[in-house]
């Protein structure tokens, strides 16, 4: 599409994609703002989420973007170029569009709902044909999906369909309002792991508005907390968000489980691992016990070329003819070298050690000891 | 109904074959106009009462007094105005199918869901293609059952207008009931019949065709 193109070489100038300048917006008959002087910046090639309370305004301005609503002050530049100066329905077709249920057209096959774009924009059919093969592939959904109506198909699959027709004529921008509120919390968790793979690929600028602020921080490079009346309480990266909140509705937005929230954005590769009590399988119980009370252990782990073969304590020691081998408990848990350190936690909580294991498929990398997690908290 | 007489002479029917195709064709042809007609103004005021909601009880208060006005009275109004011809017959025809399909119009296209009609709109859609492409297909259901339900109607009525000396299976009706003769009477009615239950099929057919989803939906569910 030659208006893409140039709205990417526009781009490039800038890094904000979507530039929204003392945006209000009030409703024909209220007697309040739907959104309150706003001004933001959406970078390029990142999630921008907004996220709040129902009132807050977040899919009204997410609509005025694309211009399913009309701002009542104030302007929206996209790449650099006044939003209003496109015929609405032009500027649609150039901006993703996912919503709640997916909004799919009953009436259509699966395919020809994700071909709704290129169809709009008279594509020869050959081209919409591979397109939309194309976007099954990427959305991972089968090829005999395809020739289904939408009513034949579960939640998850619907909603894939609903990013593939939203990514359809590759729109630089993609709209999401609470795409993933009507699905259960197993489907919502992979359809948002596959939406940050997908966009680990596709690097598209995305807007996205839920009311679950587990899922903006999940999701968000960026994220935009917004007040009832639509008034911006605080946009930041969701570390500083959880870290420091700006006030006290932000706060209370974020809720209890911050600190573990905040422990499920750092990597377990950001804390230094411990190395704790270590045995070889060959020693001998008397070797071990002497070696656990030089080292003040209760426990130790069995390794032997960088793995680990399993646990062991004194009690299991004193039990076990003729070695240290003979007495190990395989392990039962644990994490990863790209786990977060909230999974890190659960583990360490759950074992006999408190500590969690930490390995790269079978090699022993160390351990993460409670204390260690709740520091990095206080930190 | 006097004497022994059959209720069916099979050499009336051998000696009428013509008479008794061409009144079927009338018939038919009558009744495709009168729907026809009445389905393109019956989408034409729903689109208005939609577009202007306070217009809506107005337009279906009109078309629910047509509904009752008895035929008969409603032919011998229209006579002295537009004699005894067809546009006679299709005024009154028309106007018993509005209230039918307007209704039933409003109503599939009320029923198209918020959510699709935002999608659409947030995809690049825009009037009027979102009504041809979008809308109305969703609305096709509800309109078809409409439809059946007019056609059904509008057949029956007819019959009726063979008494303004039009033609129409009525006629054959009108003269077995003036003779006292069965077998005319026997077949207008059975043709009658078996007119509405062939259109009727037609529709249903035409419904699966151009609402394919609709079947797989119930199917699923």
């Amino acid at each position: 599409m030659a208006t893409d193109s140039s709205a990417a070489t526009a781009a490039a100038s800038s890094s904000a994609a979507i530039r929204l300048e003392h945006v209000s917006k009030r409703f024909p008959g209220a007697s309040t703002d739907a959104v309150a002087d706003l001004s933001l910046e959406v970078r390029q090639g990142e999630v921008t989420v907004f996220v709040g309370p129902s009132g807050c305004g977040k899919t009204t301005t997410l609509k005025m973007i694309n211009r399913l609503e009309e701002p009542t002050s104030g302007h929206i530049e996209i790449f650099g170029r006044d939003q209003a100066a496109t015929p609405a329905h032009e500027l649609r077709r150039q901006i993703g569009y996912v919503i709640q249920e997916t909004g799919l057209f009953p009436h259509r096959t699966i395919a020809e709902n994700i071909a709704t774009v290129p169809h709009l924009l008279g594509w020869p059919k050959a081209r919409i044909r591979d397109r939309v093969q194309e976007l099954a592939e990427l959305v991972g959904l089968e090829r005999e999906q395809l020739e289904r109506y939408p009513a034949s198909l579960s939640g998850g699959q619907r909603q894939r369909a609903g990013v593939a027709r939203a990514l359809a004529a590759d729109p630089p921008i993609l709209l999401m309002d609470e795409p993933f509120g009507a699905v259960d919390p197993i489907v919502r968790t992979r359809l948002q792991d596959e939406l940050l793979a997908l966009q680990q690929r596709l690097h598209k600028t995305i807007v996205f508005v839920t009311h679950d602020i587990e899922e903006a921080t999940k999701l968000g490079d960026r994220v935009a907390v917004l007040d009832v009346g639509g008034i911006l309480a605080q946009y930041a990266p969701p570390a500083e968000l959880l870290r420091e909140p700006a006030n006290a509705f932000v706060e209370e937005f974020l809720g209890r489980e911050r600190g573990l929230r905040e422990l499920s954005l750092i990597p377990v590769s950001d804390v230094p691992l411990e190395r704790r009590c270590e045995l070889s399988p060959g020693a001998s119980c008397e070797e071990a016990l002497a070696a656990m009370d030089r080292a003040g252990a209760d426990w130790a782990l069995v390794i032997e070329d960088d793995r680990c073969a399993g646990w062991v304590d004194r009690k299991r020691i004193a039990e076990a003819v003729p070695n240290v081998s003979a007495a190990a408990v395989p392990l039962a848990r644990w994490i990863g070298p790209n786990s977060n350190l909230r999974e890190a936690l659960e583990v360490a909580l759950t074992s006999h050690t408190r500590v969690a294991i930490v390995q790269d498929g079978e090699r022993y990398l160390g351990v993460l000891p409670i204390e260690r997690i709740a520091q990095r908290l206080e930190a | 109904m006097g004497g022994n007489q059959p209720w069916v002479r099979w050499e009336w029917i051998a000696d009428n074959r013509g008479q008794i195709w061409d009144q079927t064709v009338e018939h038919l042809q009558l009744t495709l106009i009168a729907v026809g007609i009445g389905f393109v103004l019956a989408l034409g005021l729903s689109l208005l009462g939609i577009r202007f909601r306070r217009l809506y009880p107005a337009i279906t208060s009109v078309a629910g007094i047509l509904y009752t006005i008895p035929s008969l009275a409603l032919f011998a109004f229209f006579v002295p105005i537009t004699g005894l011809s067809k546009t006679t017959a299709e005024i009154g025809l028309v106007s018993y199918t509005l209230l039918i399909l307007i209704r039933n119009i409003t109503a599939g296209l009320d029923a198209v869901p918020p959510s699709v009609r935002e999608a659409a709109r947030g995809l690049g859609y825009r009037q009027p293609r979102l009504f041809w492409e979008v809308e109305l297909p969703l609305a096709v259901p509800s309109i078809i059952a409409g439809l059946r339900i007019a056609t059904v109607t509008v057949i029956g009525l007819v019959t009726v207008t063979s008494i303004i000396s039009l033609g129409g299976l009525g006629l054959f009706i009108l003269d077995g009931l003036r003779r006292d003769f069965l077998t005319p009477l026997v077949v207008g009615t059975v043709l009658t019949i078996a007119l509405a239950a062939t259109l009727d099929a037609a529709l249903l057919v035409a419904e699966r065709r151009l609402a394919p989803s609709n079947r797989t939906a119930r199917a699923s569910r």
